[in-house]
């Protein structure tokens, strides 16, 4: 279970990126968070794993208070949470395998992540995952060889080789044709299925939001203004989070223009 | 579907087995052999440590106390870098010219092309011995040297922008009716002229790097006033020179750089 | 500047306002005087000048023909050259590693560590090699140890400063991702960092191999070992048929180690 509470990021002096926000995540489903660019939503999946440190507040997991971890506790923590990014962040030059075994850079011992003698389970639970999303034939081609669709299963792959307690996803398709796109929701959402793994996206395509998850999370201006079940997203809903200019709010009051619209 | 795997290794830079034990092997002969054959003599160097203590403790503090000398030594190496900049870079123009291979006729293509591999493959120290012993000791050898020295740079790359210029510009220009001389000046100065100003500076920057180091071997300049100093076993008041050096290099490195930045 | 109406109505042109032509005319009268005042206060005797191209044609119709008696000498103290090169190209590039990795800003423990490593680039590039192997043989004595420490010791600075810039310009979303696993940061370096700068690694030690073979021919006339020692002698004895053997074989040096390090360059990268 994931439970943030009352968490605020602010960049240098200016307006709170998040404000006072609350969420929690319960059971195995696919949550996605919407909103226009600007949101937050970028920061409160970064402030999760802590990539982006939290102003205050409480994210915890299953228990722990991640933003309290400091060095070894938060690498082992981060072990726990899985994360595909936009640009797929793959090490280009390395090989697909090397890619895929660096989610166990957190497990293994120093020497073997150095000589690349990866452990028998890990080996075979790499080739299992490949084989699940379709790139068990490029274990051994660099990962600036693969398409986009292709490139972002590899970080797929190396997001679950983590064995992960969640899965956070930053617009994993954002970089990607729609077609591919399709496919890569629709391998989160089965994964996740299969594997009992919460899924927490962000995402800017509505209907892949619609069509794939199981709740989606509207936010608008540093805070979370929608929170249900897909088919409750009405156009009114939709107005709410997407309607006027991020800048508008920005300009505007400090106060909630966007509830009052 | 066959089982899963539970081996992977890396797959080797060099496919062929035979060829990369072959490099691997070679590699570590050539290390290994040539390592152990170097006309080495280890006592001597053994005393470098006792000696090198004794240079250290000579050399600090850096004394300033001849610093007349080392400033005469100073203003000598920037004329000769002035000097040889202005020199090189007329000269390096109709090189340029020879070894583009665009404009210029092919036997003259090689012409240039030789001046320029020549002018390259001496370091200017070899070229600076030459013209000591040809001219005599002084800056006037450091000027011949370091001419040839940014002949070999400039000229070079000049060569590279000319080859790469639009050559629409030149064809308007022939079309024109326009005579040779006529048309380098206007369809190709212009478009060289920004690398060319960028070089020029470059090259003197270089240059002064350069002359510090020809009158080593008795060209002028800084250079002498250090090699004097060290065969004098005056250790403070060479590190004082070299300390000097590295500062001007470090300035004009600095000066250089914000002018060839606002050109552009 | 001048405003916007003022422009109007103008029926001349000229490629450059006045202040630009000014700034152009002074900057002109500039170099002038730059030249003028070196030409004027130089030492030079301005006689040996005027007889000077008599005297280089004199010293290379000396030369012809070259002598090749002492060839087998001269390929001996040239093979010598390219070890001391390769030697040392190995040792800085070694040594630079560490150099450029607290050199660079994203990659670097700390300030203090920082200004070391730029501390250590600065002096390092700063000193050219041949006054490095005027130090390292009076440490040393003369001999290759002086010439490859010296080689090395300019090399560091070079490799170390391409490396470091290297390592700033790197792709930092592998690295983002790599720390989002709970990778130590010793493993995010050898699989985020190192699989980057690779190429520029190979590059870079490449071109300064090549560098030093240079680098390395003149090590010798200031007694640290390779071909400039034997050419030192030569140009001492006025034995010129024997220098123009040994200049050749610099040039075929210098000519072999480009064609060898482009090939590398082609393979590697």
């Amino acid at each position: 279970m994931l439970k943030i509470t009352d968490l605020v990021k602010r960049y240098g002096s200016g307006d709170p990126v998040l404000k006072n926000l609350d969420l929690t995540i319960e059971g195995e489903s696919v949550v996605s968070i919407i909103g226009s660019s600007g949101a937050g939503k970028s920061t409160l999946l970064r402030c999760i794993n802590r990539l982006v440190e939290p102003t205050s507040g409480t994210v915890e997991l299953n228990g722990t208070d991640l933003t309290r971890l400091r060095g070894k506790n938060l690498r082992a923590a981060r072990r726990k949470i899985g994360m595909v990014f936009q640009g797929f962040n793959l090490v280009d030059r390395l090989t697909v395998m090397e890619n895929v075994q660096s989610g166990r850079l957190g497990y293994i011992s120093t020497w073997s992540a150095i000589t690349r003698r990866y452990p028998k389970q890990d080996i075979r639970r790499a080739y299992e995952l490949m084989e699940r999303v379709g790139i068990a034939h490029y274990a051994d081609t660099r990962a600036d060889q693969l398409s986009g669709g292709e490139r972002q299963r590899v970080g797929v792959v190396r997001a679950l080789m983590q064995e992960p307690d969640i899965l956070l996803a930053d617009e994993p398709t954002a970089s990607l044709d729609p077609k591919t796109s399709e496919q890569i929701m629709g391998l989160l959402r089965d994964l996740s299925r299969e594997l009992k793994l919460p899924v927490l996206i962000n995402i800017h395509n509505v209907n892949e939001a619609k069509e794939y998850t199981d709740r989606i999370v509207g936010m608008r201006y540093g805070r979370i203004i929608f929170d249900d079940k897909p088919d409750m997203l009405d156009p009114s809903a939709m107005e709410a989070i997407y309607a006027g200019s991020p800048h508008a709010d920005r300009s505007g009051g400090p106060d909630d223009k966007a509830a009052a619209s | 579907m066959t089982a899963p795997r539970d081996t992977w290794a890396k797959p080797p830079f060099i496919a062929n087995p035979v060829l990369r034990w072959a490099v691997y092997l070679g590699v570590i002969a050539y290390f290994g052999w040539v390592g152990l054959t170097m006309p080495i003599d280890w006592n001597r160097v053994a005393e470098g440590i006792g000696r090198a203590g004794k240079i250290f403790g000579g050399a600090f503090p850096p004394s300033f106390e001849r610093s007349g000398l080392l400033i005469d030594g100073f203003l000598e190496s920037l004329k000769i870098a002035v000097l040889a900049t202005a020199l090189g870079v007329f000269l390096s123009i109709p090189i340029a010219f020879m070894s583009a291979g665009n404009v210029a006729p092919k036997p003259v293509f090689y012409l240039g092309r030789a001046i320029i591999i020549i002018a390259r493959s001496f370091h200017p120290v070899i070229v600076a011995i030459l013209f000591v012993k040809a001219v005599g000791f002084g800056p006037f050898a450091g000027v011949l040297t370091l001419t040839v020295y940014s002949i070999g740079f400039v000229a070079k790359m000049l060569a590279e922008r000319i080859e790469e210029i639009d050559f629409g510009q030149v064809e308007a220009m022939r079309a024109a009716g326009a005579p040779y001389f006529s048309t380098l000046s206007y369809a190709i100065f212009p478009q060289i002229m920004p690398r060319q100003i960028g070089l020029t500076i470059y090259q003197l920057d270089s240059n002064l790097r350069a002359s510090a180091v020809v009158g080593i071997v008795g060209a002028g300049g800084i250079g002498a006033t250090l090699a004097n100093a060290f065969g004098r076993y005056d250790y403070d008041f060479a590190l004082a020179i070299t300390i000097v050096i590295v500062g001007v290099i470090l300035f004009s490195e600095a000066v250089s750089g914000v002018i060839r930045k606002r050109i552009q | 500047m001048t405003s916007l109406s003022t422009q109007f109505g103008r029926d001349d042109w000229s490629r450059f306002t006045l202040k630009q032509r000014m700034m152009r005319y002074a900057i002109f009268l500039g170099c002038g005087l730059a030249i003028a005042w070196a030409l004027t206060s130089i030492e030079v005797i301005w006689p040996w000048v005027w007889g000077a191209p008599e005297q280089i044609g004199d010293l290379f119709s000396r030369m012809y023909p070259p002598d090749p008696t002492n060839l087998e000498t001269i390929l001996k103290v040239l093979w010598d050259t390219v070890n001391i090169a390769t030697f040392a190209t190995t040792f800085a590039v070694l040594l630079s590693l560490p150099v450029a990795y607290i050199s660079a800003q994203n990659t670097t423990p700390n300030r203090v560590t920082l200004w070391l490593g730029r501390l250590i680039l600065v002096t390092s590039r700063s000193v050219n090699t041949i006054i490095w192997a005027l130090l390292f043989v009076a440490i040393f004595g003369p001999g290759v140890v002086a010439g490859i420490v010296a080689i090395m010791f300019r090399s560091i600075g070079f490799i170390g400063k391409l490396l470091g810039e290297a390592i700033e310009e790197i792709d930092t979303r592998p690295v983002e991702a790599l720390e989002a696993t709970g990778a130590s940061r010793f493993k995010v370096i050898v699989y985020a960092i190192v699989p980057q700068v690779m190429p520029t690694f190979w590059a870079v030690a490449i071109l300064r191999w090549d560098i030093n073979l240079r680098e390395s021919t003149v090590l010798g006339l200031v007694g640290a070992g390779g071909i400039g020692i034997i050419l030192q002698g030569a140009i001492d004895t006025f034995n010129w048929p024997e220098v123009a053997t040994i200049l050749l074989a610099i040039i075929a040096l210098v000519v072999v180690g480009e064609v060898i390090s482009a090939y590398l360059r082609r393979r590697i990268l």
